[in-house]
């Protein structure tokens, strides 16, 4: 089934950008910025993959997923490893996959960095309603339903939404 | 060296791990379900900290050790943890402020990190020092909150300062391990005060600045609370040894 041709980095990318994220399933783990590089020796398939947050508890299901559809294409040694550097951003996330969080309803990242900072009560800078596109929004809770989120409200739609957080 | 740098790693992976089971312990108990969410988030940052300096250690170690039988396989006297976290939890006005005071801690012990030698330190503290700081962010604001909140909650938030008075100054005295590590922790000491100095203003609480330390959580020894958390956590483990799920 599996050709000498068919083992090319390039190839293995290709399959990898079809794995959706565990939690966002409109965007592939490729998108999210957790694939880092592919990396072929001696017929060994090497993935290597960082966490959104530190604590992520997806990255046991995307190792699996990683193996799981390799696997499929024929791809038996394959390794995974994680790392944590460098430190993953949304900086990373192109405009096109920003446009598909919002389709899904979720809000994209704003590019501005201000999440180092210890200080309090600092706003992000206005977060768009991905309903209606109203900046009149307010935060709810910085802690969303998975670590990567923020809790928004929109004042003029009236719907809750989550914000994919700056990080 | 090599063992300074496997107990000072044991001692941010035990800090971690016990601050973080304290915490899941709201879990289904906050008072609003954004602050349940929120303080879970909490709790798992920490544990995936926790996590990553097991791994470190583990690897140091070497002796077939893994995170597993780091967290689940050590007794008290092994557990290298601030007192502070094992203590029990309280109210919110206590979860608040403990949570308050071991971020901003690590908040600044983490920008020392990032530029550590040891690559491996600094690539956890990287990663680790952008939730650290909405760590802080959320406690200190909470604090605020109910110090300058009502008159209830003032008095209960001033009760949690009288509470921890004695458990804050173990950050700073400093264990022969530490001492190795080559970390400015006078630096570290002078910007925690200056933090809760600034936050407590803001908060209309007074820090009950005390001479007397209780210590000895770095090297092992522990107040009574630890030895629960840990039946708890280890009790499967030790009563059917390397289980998996």
């Amino acid at each position: 089934m599996v050709n000498e041709q068919s083992i090319s980095v390039a190839n293995i990318w290709k399959i990898v950008e079809t794995i959706p994220d565990p939690e966002i399933p409109v965007i592939s783990i490729v998108e999210l910025g957790v694939v880092r590089e592919v990396k072929i020796e001696n017929d060994i398939i090497e993935i290597i993959i960082t966490p959104t947050y530190i604590g992520c508890p997806a990255m046991d299901m995307i190792t699996m997923h990683i193996k799981l559809a390799l696997m499929e294409a024929g791809f038996k040694n394959v390794k995974v490893t994680s790392v944590l550097s460098p430190a993953w951003t949304t900086d990373w996330m192109t405009e096109e996959t920003k446009n598909k969080l919002k389709a899904y309803g979720i809000a994209p990242p704003n590019t501005k960095q201000i999440v180092c900072t210890p200080d309090l009560f600092i706003q992000d800078e206005a977060v768009a309603c991905p309903h209606c596109n109203n900046f009149n929004t307010k935060m709810v809770s910085r802690f969303g339903s998975t670590a990567c989120k923020a809790l928004y409200f929109c004042n003029n739609c009236n719907e809750p939404f989550d914000y994919f957080k700056c990080h | 060296m090599q063992a300074a740098k496997e107990n000072f790693l044991l001692y941010l992976a035990d800090s971690t791990h016990i601050l973080s089971h304290r915490n899941s312990e709201w879990c289904g108990h906050a008072p609003i379900l954004e602050q349940d969410i929120a303080l879970t988030n909490i709790a798992l940052d920490l544990l995936g900290q926790s996590r990553n300096f097991y791994q470190y250690a583990a690897e140091l170690i070497g002796n077939n050790a893994t995170e597993d039988s780091l967290a689940y396989l050590r007794i008290e006297s092994e557990y290298k943890n601030l007192l502070l976290v094992e203590l029990p939890k309280e109210d919110w006005a206590h979860t608040v402020l403990r949570q308050f005071y071991f971020s901003v801690f690590l908040f600044y012990l983490y920008q020392q990190l990032q530029q550590n030698k040891d690559v491996q330190i600094a690539a956890i503290a990287t990663k680790a020092i952008k939730e650290v700081a909405y760590h802080v962010r959320w406690s200190g604001e909470w604090v605020i909150r109910l110090g300058d909140g009502t008159e209830e909650s003032n008095q209960r938030m001033q009760y949690a300062v009288e509470a921890y008075k004695n458990f804050t100054g173990e950050f700073f005295v400093l264990t022969n391990y530490e001492k190795q590590m080559q970390i400015d922790f006078e630096l570290i000491q002078q910007q925690w005060n200056d933090k809760v100095a600034a936050v407590f203003n803001d908060a209309t609480l007074s820090f009950t600045n005390s001479n007397f330390h209780q210590v000895g959580g770095k090297e092992g020894r522990h107040t009574e609370y630890l030895g629960y958390i840990l039946t708890d956590m280890q009790y499967l483990q030790r009563t059917y040894p390397n289980a998996t799920w």
